[in-house]
């Protein structure tokens, strides 16, 4: 005799304690087993796109601080970037290693949430996400010291940076370096041997290289599939050609991988930044930029490393003081796309590990 | 080593009881405050009713345009402020009319504890925002910033700078 | 304190049929007001200590506000569910949403009355106590899937789902940890397992048994890291997530008298209960049930949950067979020991488990993985 069964729709969301904010998972289950997922998007769309065409240049950089808004120094110096191009402003020295070294500096931050999350999603019951607030509090103090706030940096502008670094800042960015590397190896202690983590993770949720290359992932979610694919080295934005750093990849690309990822490159951020406070020379940290900013006629593309993979910012101009139009590439969209040939046929738990594995901000997937 | 099932989660347990020792960073909030960054973009905009010229380019750069001047035509051939209102309830705490200012007569707040009971108290007048009345932050004002005391970090916690 | 009680039978009029454990009707009325006193006091310091340890272990501080060192913080936030308002979703089977907190709560304090606190120093001293216990400790598992059924809910089905598939499988692997003590013991009735524990707890003698009591305990109570019922990250808060008001408050107390029950039987099973020297007896059974959900709280903040198959592999592939070797074993040792097994084999035990666990370790696969979907 066989039992008759029928599939059970869920609805995932939009408020569920697991979506990363406000996103929707039309699941099909059969029994424990997704055997279809419908992602519904657009819960937290606010225009931000059409927003930036009635603002002026400078106006804008506040808005991209929302977009992702654990990595807001890495969406400023990406949409600076574009208009840096667009204009032709050029960038002093000193500003140029201040946004490298607060670029690191957010890169670690985001990456510790990322961690953080995911393992709570794993069902570790905050612990770790707890350990990685704490520390990533040492560096959200730093950046609050430079640019004033804590979650919303605002920070950097077209030709420069806001402000130059008060005095006290390079001794507490020295004594979090010195500090970082003992907690992430707390870190790598608590979880990263961990049997059930090993059972759950591994093997689990695997993206296949060539899916991930043609559906234009990136970031670790992409170099979790082994491909050494960083913008930082193969498109060198800002100054990062000067920096001696490695591009951690996984090998197979599954949840596991992923997570290794981040934490290697978080040491490899650490890296980069000991380098930059080296290098870092005196002099202005904003070039002569009008407060009102005209670029001539034209278009242009910037793109940089986020956290979460290629953030990208596609002005147009008409020579007036906002753009024609603002196009973002937000990276955890384009990882998104990936989300249902990955999770078909595992189960409920393993959808909530595998979307927390991309650690997407919602304010990025729907601007 | 010899590797065994559970070894890893044996790792983790030594991890998280050398956590219940160690001191909790945390803060108690009413009752232990820690002092903000020198530059914090407070709740409120600070304002100088001399230095003000009443040339509005605050109200043009703020992204969210809820800097409300008007001026009449004073006696020295120089703008009179009327009114200059912020509706703080739409604030971003962007800062840029601060960096914009020519006549730094513009500071963010230096306070973060400015909740209000109404929706319309939260519209800020001219002397709502008065200077003489409410301490301003060091944002984009080094001289400012030099007078007001140092962060409290975490990195320095339990250690002597 | 309590150790004369039932020694000296006070000649009462026998209320009850003489049979009955226990001699007086009076032991019956204090009994019951200690059981409930104890349950309801273990429960609100649980929840408390379960808070402040866990947020300790998590470079938090706790609960501190109300009343000293927040002590009070469980009854504040009692005194606040009561006083919400009870929702009963639309399409909720109304009659069985009701019922299920009461079936759910009502067991779990009637195993405590089988548990010594003292010598003889209990409710009943059945002679089939640990029977008694695993017959009862598992029905609340019944008003938990009426709750996640009458929910109308999709989390709480899943959660419900889960649950009693979890319970099922972890029934087998206690029953057989459990089995291999009262062998040792020579008595189900878990005052004479206590005085068994005379020179040395049973912990020493079969330590894996209680590696696996613990674990399959855990599981059965819906700890983490098998708190897949309620997984909050998952399926939001399992059977409960309709309940609200006084109805919540009843889950929440019964989640936590079972891991009082659970604690209680494993300190009374395998820490020798009320045994130990200087303290008072009941003192030392309180202390040592408090360490042993000490050791609950230390897993559920470090280790991450499994998944359902898993869980189930870890039941029948893992704990299932190690307990069979265990209780084969132990046979073996008090057939070749009628009187009493020598202090030695502790050793020998010790030795066992280890390479039990090693060996099993690497012959154990957890399994599962991507189903294909058409």
């Amino acid at each position: 005799m066989t039992l008759r069964t029928e599939p059970f729709v869920l609805n995932m969301g939009p408020v569920h304690p697991s979506t990363h904010g406000v996103f929707r998972m039309r699941v099909t289950l059969d029994g424990e087993v997704v055997v279809n997922l419908e992602p519904v998007f657009g819960y937290l769309h606010r225009g931000i796109e059409k927003l930036a065409e009635e603002r002026t240049y400078t106006g804008i950089v506040p808005l991209t601080d929302r977009l992702d808004y654990v990595a807001s120094m890495t969406n400023n110096l990406a949409y600076c970037l574009a208009v840096e191009k667009l204009a032709g402003i050029k960038v002093p020295e000193r500003a140029e290693y201040l946004r490298v070294i607060m670029s690191e500096l957010q890169r670690i931050a985001a990456h510790l949430i990322s961690i953080g999350s995911f393992f709570n999603d794993c069902g570790a019951y905050f612990t770790p996400f707890l350990y990685m607030f704490r520390e990533r509090e040492r560096i959200v103090d730093l950046l609050e010291m430079v640019s004033g706030q804590r979650l919303l940096y605002n920070y950097m502008r077209p030709g420069g940076v806001s402000q130059d670094i008060p005095e006290e800042f390079l001794p507490a960015l020295k004594e979090a370096l010195n500090q970082m590397p003992k907690y992430i190896d707390e870190y790598e202690r608590l979880l990263k041997d961990n049997e059930i983590l090993y059972a759950r993770a591994r093997g689990v949720g695997i993206l296949p290289k060539e899916m991930a290359i043609s559906i234009g992932a990136s970031g670790p979610v992409l170099r979790g599939c082994g491909v050494k694919w960083d913008i930082r080295k193969v498109d060198p934005y800002s100054i990062y050609d000067r920096f001696e750093f490695d591009i951690p990849t996984g090998t197979q690309g599954d949840c596991y991988d992923r997570y290794r990822v981040r934490v290697e490159e978080m040491k490899q951020s650490l890296r980069i930044i000991e380098q930059a406070i080296k290098q870092i020379p005196a002099g202005s940290i904003r070039s002569d930029v009008p407060q009102l900013i005209r670029p001539p006629v034209g278009e242009a593309y910037a793109h940089l490393e986020a956290p979460t993979g290629e953030l990208g910012f596609y002005l147009v101009s008409d020579g007036s003081i906002a753009p024609y139009r603002c196009h973002i590439r937000a990276p955890s969209l384009m990882n998104l796309t990936a989300l249902r040939d990955m999770i078909v046929g595992w189960k409920v738990q393993d959808l909530i590990l595998i979307f927390g594995s991309f650690a997407i901000t919602m304010g990025e997937v729907d601007r | 080593m010899v590797n065994f099932l559970g070894k890893g989660i044996l790792k983790g347990m030594v991890v998280t009881f050398t956590n219940l020792i160690r001191p909790s960073p945390t803060t108690q909030y009413p009752e232990q405050r820690l002092t903000v960054s020198r530059r914090i973009r407070g709740t409120e905009l600070v304002w100088s009713k001399t230095k003000c010229t009443g040339c509005a380019t605050c109200a043009r750069t703020c992204p969210q345009g809820v800097i409300h001047v008007v001026t009449h035509k004073g006696e020295n051939n120089n703008y009179a402020v009327d009114t200059f209102e912020v509706d703080s309830g739409y604030c971003i705490h962007c800062g840029l009319c601060v960096e914009a200012c020519p006549y730094n007569a513009l500071f963010m707040g230096y306070t973060f504890e400015r909740s209000k009971y109404r929706r319309n108290s939260l519209v800020m007048s001219k002397d709502d925002m008065a200077i003489e009345h409410q301490p301003a932050s060091g944002y984009f004002h080094p001289e400012i910033a030099q007078t007001l005391p140092e962060q409290e970090l975490l990195v320095y916690r339990g250690k002597k700078k | 304190m309590f150790a004369g009680l039932n020694n000296n039978p006070v000649s009462f009029p026998q209320a009850m049929p003489p049979d009955w454990p226990g001699n007086a009707w009076w032991h019956w009325v204090i009994f019951t007001v200690i059981i409930l006193v104890f349950f309801l006091g273990s429960v609100i310091m649980f929840i408390y200590m379960e808070r402040r340890v866990l947020a300790k272990m998590q470079a938090r501080i706790g609960p501190n506000r109300v009343g000293p060192f927040g002590l009070l913080q469980a009854i504040a936030d009692a005194v606040k569910v009561l006083m919400k308002e009870m929702v009963t979703p639309a399409n909720a089977d109304k009659i069985v949403y009701w019922l299920a907190p009461a079936i759910t709560f009502a067991p779990v304090v009637m195993v405590l009355a089988v548990v010594p606190f003292a010598d003889g120093a209990l409710l009943a001293d059945l002679n089939i106590g640990i029977l008694y216990v695993l017959a009862i400790s598992s029905l609340s598992s019944i008003g938990v899937f009426m709750a996640g059924w009458s929910s109308n809910n999709k989390y709480s089905l899943i959660g419900a789902m889960r649950m009693v598939a979890a319970v099922v499988s972890y029934e087998m692997p206690i029953v057989l940890a459990l089995a291999s003590v009262v062998l040792i013991a020579g008595s189900m009735s878990l005052n004479d397992i206590v005085i068994a524990q005379q020179s040395y707890p049973m912990l020493l003698m079969q330590p894996l048994a209680f590696l696996l009591m613990f674990i399959a305990g855990c599981a059965e109570i819906n700890r983490s890291p098998f708190d897949l019922m309620e997984a909050d990250s998952e399926i939001v808060a399992g059977f409960h997530t309709e309940y609200t008001g006084m109805k919540f408050a009843l889950f929440y107390l019964a989640e936590y008298g079972e891991a009082v029950v659970m604690s209680s039987v494993i300190a009374t099973v395998f820490l020798g209960g009320w045994q130990g020297p200087f303290l008072w007896p009941w003192l030392w059974f309180i202390l040592k049930t408090f360490f042993v959900f000490f050791l609950m709280i230390w897993t559920r903040t470090t280790l991450p949950r499994v998944r359902i198959d898993q869980l189930m592999s870890l039941a029948w592939k893992f704990l299932f067979p190690l307990a069979l070797i265990n209780l084969i074993f132990t046979g073996i040792e008090v057939l070749t020991y009628p009187d009493g097994i020598p202090w030695y084999f502790i050793f020998a035990n010790i030795a066992i488990g280890a390479i039990l666990v090693l060996l099993w370790s690497r012959l154990y696969k957890v399994g599962g993985g991507r189903i294909a979907v058409g």
